[in-house]
């Protein structure tokens, strides 16, 4: 059962680095399972996506990307504010040709960076969009849809698109359609999830943005701890390890019986290496488990993904959204 | 192959003038090219260093040990950071948010460290400020367009960093305060934003839409072409009247500013072509921090701007050289074998050593990959530490690590 049965849009966000494609794409597969669909987007035109998946670069256009179990299927678009602009002239206003001249004099290039809130509007407008198409059955044609969105530095501003755009259009048709998207949201249908990774700035990064959403009255979903270590020790080795009361020597005649005293290194400088490597790693746990303390002090419901020492492939994506669909949050 | 992407180390000072990289044959089979950061930075040539890369690699740190090592080893410096996290900033000084360089506390030796966070908002204002009449100036600050341009992160960050740079870099030329400014550079979408927004902004201001909506505003009505009207009704049907009279009058109030933004930007590029300029690109050993940084060093190869180095952050320490991963992981495994819970201890140390040695290979291979296609990059690792860096004695640590290569 998930922990967001009402949730059909799903924002995921985290610091530059944190891995929030990989979690948005392993929450997209998690949740196609069982004959879901789902659409993934992204807004900022780095074709993670498509890097991700090993794929083509997307274009604008919803395209089948991976199935999940259970006859479920991912789709992909990679949304640009021009072309977003473009298809919305053309369907609100029937402005074929107009929206083309636009395009021509630089207005749609110049309108979309002067006043970024436009831009802004464009891109969760076609989100927006995709949220609520429905079929000719009456149905949601997406059960879900997943943004990978702009990073948590930027998350607030880009989510609060009618402040954004308060300044600039008072009434008028993008007002409009800003308040409607505000609309849905802060509505229950939408989670804003944040990646983080066990270090101190993306934990800072997340409680800020915690702060920031809550304060513009955005739904806050779950925190997603990325790469958490694991460790191979027992207790009472890494209490040893910790407390610098192993001593190096003890280690030699493990090593001899598991047959490593027949390197070009010696037996008691490898014992050496092995025991300041684990030292470091005893170090970093500690410091990870601080700041696990910290993201469970944010009291939101947290879901940890494992580190994955070979990389992320598509098996590991897989992977990933069993663990998600495990803790519930797919 | 461009070769003015970098010179043979040791003639650094030739940049621009050197003939290219001989022997490419001989740098394919080898390493790559140790980075010597210390000779970089105790150049007196060395003006400006740009720091580069895509977000979370750790720029902003790598900026900051590199001012702090150049200070104390007797340059005078300022660095110019973006968005420094929190306890980083306090060890900086840089609680105080005025947009002018203050002295760093706590750095040793016979050189001088200044730090300043930029402020977007009021670095654009000087600029208003600097270049209308007062009345004029007021008009713009308060249009709504201004606020938003002025106060969102597309693009204007990055122009103001540039904008910020090229004053203190004026600042230096008049009163030889520094001689040395290092920038780090914003978190931006991709890391080319930088290189790109100054010249995105000014083609916009100038450019054909802008004359066009000044044109009325101008004088008669002939420049009124077929195409404005149909631009201008579809505005205001979209956008509505009063979105685009403000337009419109942002744009009649900074005419005078607009003929200089393109002039700005061209010479923040000579600027970032100048024979004393250095960038280090910043990466982490992960696939998309390296493919940012192969971008970056081909795109500054392609606009002549001169690279120095490819600096790695958190790279997996090689704890024991001598026992691979899987040889490790056999090691453990045979030991629960053959001894129960005797050897639990070893065995646990030596699956950690597998991990290490199986994360250490993963990055090996990906740096492997970077140097492959830029063999002639200089190259440094910086070795991951257990916390994040927020003093400056972290900061010299880094600084060792940077220079021990």
């Amino acid at each position: 059962m998930s922990d967001w049965p009402r949730v059909r849009l799903h924002v995921v966000t985290g610091k530059g680095g944190t891995g929030k494609t990989t979690v948005a794409a392993a929450l997209a597969l998690g949740l196609a399972r069982g004959g879901r669909q789902v659409l993934l987007c992204e807004v900022e035109g780095r074709q993670g996506i498509a890097r991700l998946f090993d794929v083509e670069p997307l274009p604008y256009e919803e395209r089948l990307l991976a199935v999940a179990p259970g006859g479920g299927e991912v789709r992909a678009l990679a949304i640009d504010a021009e072309a977003a602009l473009l298809e919305y002239l053309d369907m609100y206003y029937r402005l074929g040709r107009a929206g083309r001249a636009l395009d021509r004099f630089g207005v749609i290039d110049f309108a979309t960076t002067i006043a970024p809130g436009v831009r802004d509007v464009l891109l969760s407008g076609k989100v927006f969009e995709a949220y609520r198409r429905r079929a000719r059955d009456g149905h949601p044609v997406y059960d879900h849809v997943v943004l990978d969105a702009p990073p948590t530095g930027r998350i607030p501003r880009f989510l609060n698109v009618n402040a954004e755009v308060a300044g600039i259009a008072k009434v008028g048709p993008i007002r409009k359609q800003a308040d409607s998207i505000m609309q849905v949201l802060q509505s229950r249908g939408t989670a804003v999830h944040l990646v983080t990774l066990l270090e101190d700035m993306p934990v800072q990064e997340t409680a800020d943005a915690i702060g920031e959403l809550t304060a513009a009255e955005l739904p806050v979903g779950g925190v997603v701890v990325n790469q958490a270590r694991s460790t191979p020790l027992t207790a009472t080795t890494r209490k040893a390890v910790a407390a610098g009361t192993m001593n190096a020597d003890e280690l030699v005649p493990a090593l001899e019986q598991a047959g490593l005293d027949r390197l070009d290194t010696s037996t008691s400088t490898v014992a050496q290496q092995l025991l300041s490597g684990a030292t470091d790693h005893v170090h970093r746990l500690d410091l990870e488990e601080r700041l696990m303390d910290e993201v469970d002090g944010l009291e939101r419901p947290v879901y940890r993904l494992p580190q994955l020492g070979e990389g992320i492939d598509l098996a590991a994506l897989y992977e990933l959204a069993d663990a998600l669909c495990e803790q519930g949050m797919a | 192959m461009n070769a003015r992407r970098r010179e043979p180390a040791g003639q650094r000072r030739s940049r621009g003038h050197s003939s290219p990289p001989r022997g490419s044959a001989s740098t394919r089979s080898t390493a790559p090219v140790p980075f010597d950061v210390d000779q970089l930075i105790d150049d007196p040539g060395t003006r400006i260093i740009v720091c580069c890369g895509s977000g979370g690699v750790g720029k902003t740190t790598t900026a900051a040990a590199l001012g702090l090592r150049a200070a104390e080893r007797g340059r005078s410096v300022v660095v110019l950071t973006i968005d420094p996290a929190r306890r980083l900033a306090q060890a900086l000084g840089l609680d105080e948010l005025d947009n002018i360089p203050r002295p760093v506390a706590g750095s040793d030796g016979a050189g001088r460290l200044d730090a300043m966070m930029l402020d977007m908002k009021r670095t654009f204002d000087e600029v208003v400020e600097g270049h209308a009449n007062p009345v004029k100036a007021q008009q713009i600050l308060e249009n709504p367009f201004y606020v938003a341009l002025s106060s969102s992160f597309a693009g204007t960050q990055e122009y103001m960093a540039m904008e910020k740079l090229g004053q203190l870099h004026a600042q230096t030329e008049a009163e030889a305060s520094w001689d040395l400014i290092i920038v780090d550079t914003p978190p931006s979408r991709s890391a080319l934003d930088f290189l790109d927004a100054p010249e995105h902004l000014a083609s916009l201001l100038d450019g054909r839409f802008v004359r066009m909506l000044l044109a009325p505003a101008r004088g008669p009505a002939r420049l009124l072409s077929v195409g404005l009207g149909v631009v201008t009704s579809a505005l205001n049907k979209v956008l509505g009247a009063q979105v685009l009279t403000d337009m419109q009058t942002f744009i009649a109030a900074c005419d005078t500013l607009f003929g200089g933004f393109r002039q700005r930007a061209e010479a923040t590029y000579a600027l970032l072509q100048a024979s004393g300029t250095a960038f280090v690109v910043v990466a982490t050993p992960e696939p998309d921090a390296l493919r940012e940084a192969t971008y970056f060093v081909e795109r500054l190869g392609s606009e002549h701007m001169p690279l120095a180095g490819l600096v790695v952050n958190r790279v997996q320490a090689e704890a024991v050289p001598a026992v691979s991963a899987s040889a490790a992981e056999r090691a453990a495994q045979q030991l629960v074998d053959q001894t129960g819970e005797e050897h639990e201890a070893a065995a646990g140390l030596l699956l950690i050593q597998a991990e290490r040695a199986r994360q250490r290979q993963r990055q090996d291979r990906l740096r492997k990959g970077f140097a492959g296609a830029h063999p002639e990059v200089p190259t440094v690792g910086v070795v991951a530490l257990a916390g994040d860096v927020h003093d400056l004695d972290g900061l010299r640590q880094v600084g060792d690590l940077l220079a021990a290569g």
